[in-house]
């Protein structure tokens, strides 16, 4: 049955991993995301799960490496700095194809920075972001019900596709608080078989390995192009975006997650303005929706990119949108979250210029 | 000589279990790795635990263990097997799980994951390959390379002023309350051999009853990395890095032994 609390962000995520049948937790402390190991010490261990608070992240992704590749169903969950230090892991992982959810509470950076919500993790999470030619399934929640949410569609993913999915939070969605509703999942009903884990060879059987390693280039080819099919795969059927009053928009604000948010505020606060502005929110980072910015591109007039860092996401709304209108970007960084009304005043500013350039035209014509 | 050979008057004097893989070995002529790999398959076998052991192979010369050993395995990024194996044991509580690591991915790269594990008391069997030198990578110095060995990276011989002292790792994790047997072997004459072995079989037990963590140094040759043949490699090795890491068991049923405390504190 479904059940509706009111929750820290960080802790409904870890409410719904035990949901989801998550069966280890293996992570490292760091603020802004503890919470979710510390519910997890309390309620996971008690509904049977397996919690460890290890030496470092470089250890626990190493332990998800492990324990995925046992078969079982497992996540860890740290923020930028500590995500940093699991890149090596998570190459590994991504090309071992072991299923496993990451999370990373985005805080502000470069180095130690602050504990305070960004988005300047985005080229990490969604370009790579180890070593080699890779892609974590990258999801972006919005609101602590879809920290929820995400874990279950996150584990699935990772389960479906054999591949790291991440869930790319930010500090703020992590500490705030908001009603959360618990839907009804029964674990066995979506993992599936894992022939492949290492459980224990029985005699009908060949060893199973988990590897990464093929010396040989042409069979490291080969496995680069089974990759890449299955990311293609990815693009194919996992995308997801929401739109909010884009139909008969002139400016499109392109933002995901907390920026999201407060540019759904932008596009209420412009619309009383009588302003046609509407959103096109990605819901996967990696796949990014490339398609609908392109078709999108064919009736709007100008697009504003707001993101909580230097303009990282930016880059694939102008690969999306092809130069076929111009593509401004709002941003702040190091912790800092930008104000519906700065924003507003950014799309103001378009619409001022967008004005300019008809004016410009009739005078032309 | 007739067409086949009459095995049927023969005695077997050596077999090769079947736990291990037909492979052939990569390893360099004279090298333990494959009398290593051997005795802790026999093992296995001996304790029909094949279908219930996982094994974690290392990044240096064993790379490709799970080549050899017909057992599910999987590859740990340098220095992070007691991690994996630390993973797959929590979630397979009732398996039997054991990692296989070098020098260099044990005691330098890895020394973190190593010490946490053992300090858990994580109910693993580490098997710890010391031949005091980087082999896969062609000869450079490791942690336990003694003082004045000289390697592609110490041309002039390892000295304690700018690389420090040999690393007595084994030592180090004996003194852990985690640990429950922690020894050192090597596998350079039949006598040694049977020592080793009967180790390997102690840890598995151990494990089985879920006493804690158990470790086991194999000291090593390296005849390529120290460009020595294999004769003369096992004979440096008992002359020089025998006093250093003494062969014989640090801590048992949990209880430092005495050599522990006279070992401790030399070189």
């Amino acid at each position: 049955m479904s059940e509706t609390r009111l929750m820290k962000g960080n802790e409904a995520l870890a409410e719904a991993a035990i949901r989801a049948g998550c069966k280890g937790y293996f992570g490292y402390p760091i603020t802004p995301q503890s919470e979710v190991v510390e519910y997890l010490a309390e309620e996971g261990r008690q509904r049977g799960m397996v919690v460890m608070q290890v030496e470092s992240e470089l250890a626990a992704i190493n332990m998800v490496y492990g324990a995925a590749g046992a078969g079982a169903r497992v996540m860890t969950s740290s923020s930028s700095p500590g995500i940093s230090l699991m890149q090596e892991g998570l190459s590994y992982i991504a090309c071992a194809e072991l299923p496993c959810l990451i999370v990373n509470v985005n805080r502000g950076g470069p180095g130690l920075g602050t504990i305070q919500p960004s988005q300047g993790d985005y080229f990490q999470a969604t370009k790579g972001g180890g070593h080699g030619d890779y892609h974590l399934i990258v999801l972006a929640p919005a609101s602590v019900q879809e920290m929820a949410d995400f874990v279950y569609d996150g584990f699935d993913i990772a389960d479906k596709y054999r591949n790291p999915v991440m869930i790319l939070a930010d500090g703020a969605l992590g500490q705030m608080m908001e009603k959360v509703v618990f839907k009804e999942y029964t674990p066995a009903e979506h993992i599936p078989p894992k022939p492949w884990a290492t459980v224990g060879k029985p005699p009908t059987r060949e060893r199973n390995i988990i590897t990464s390693l093929f010396i040989q280039p042409e069979k490291m080819e080969t496995i680069n192009i089974g990759l890449q099919a299955k990311y293609q795969r990815v693009r194919e059927n996992e995308i997801r975006y929401e739109l909010v009053e884009a139909d008969d928009a002139e400016v499109l604000l392109v933002a995901y997650g907390l920026s999201s948010r407060i540019c759904k505020k932008v596009v209420e606060l412009a619309r009383q303005q009588g302003l046609p502005v509407g959103l096109l929110r990605p819901i996967t980072l990696y796949p990014y929706p490339y398609e609908i910015l392109q078709e999108l591109s064919e009736r709007i007039s100008s697009v504003l990119v707001v993101e909580m860092n230097s303009g990282q996401m930016v880059e694939d709304v102008r690969l999306g949108i092809n130069g076929k209108v111009p593509v401004g970007f709002y941003g702040r960084m190091g912790g800092v979250i930008p104000s519906a009304e700065e924003v507003l005043h950014k799309v103001i500013e378009m619409f001022d210029r967008v004005e300019l350039k008809h004016v410009e035209e009739e005078y032309h014509a | 000589m007739p067409e086949t050979f009459p095995l049927d008057h023969l005695e077997c004097v050596w077999e090769k279990p079947d736990t291990l893989t037909e492979t052939r070995f990569h390893y360099c002529p004279g090298c333990g790795h494959g009398v290593v790999h051997k005795i802790l398959m026999e093992a296995v076998k001996e304790l029909g635990i094949q279908g219930d052991t996982i094994g974690v192979a290392p990044v240096g010369c064993s790379v490709f263990a799970y080549h050899y050993m017909d057992v599910d395995m999987q590859e740990a990024a340098h220095g992070r097997a007691a991690a994996v194996a630390t993973g797959i044991k929590r979630v397979l509580p009732e398996k039997y799980v054991y990692s296989y690591q070098g020098d260099g991915d044990l005691a330098a790269i890895g020394t973190a994951e190593t010490i946490h594990a053992a300090n858990r008391g994580e109910n693993i069997l580490v098997i710890f390959i010391n031949n005091a030198i980087y082999g896969m990578t062609g000869g450079q110095m490791a942690p336990t390379s003694i003082i004045g060995m000289k390697t592609s990276t110490t041309p002039e011989g390892r000295e304690i002023a700018t690389q420090g002292f040999p690393f007595k790792i084994t030592e180090l994790i004996a003194m852990l309350p985690g640990a429950y047997y922690v020894t050192r072997q090597s596998v350079h004459t039949p006598n040694a051999v049977r020592s080793f072995k009967k180790a390997v079989l102690k840890a598995f037990q151990a494990q089985k009853e879920k006493r804690g963590y158990c470790l086991i140094e194999v000291v090593s040759n390296c005849p390529s990395g120290w460009k020595l043949t294999p004769v003369d490699a096992n004979k440096w090795m008992e002359e020089n890095m025998f006093p250093v890491y003494p062969i014989g068991d640090l801590k048992v049923e949990g209880k430092l032994g005495e050599r522990m405390f006279t070992q401790v504190t030399k070189n």
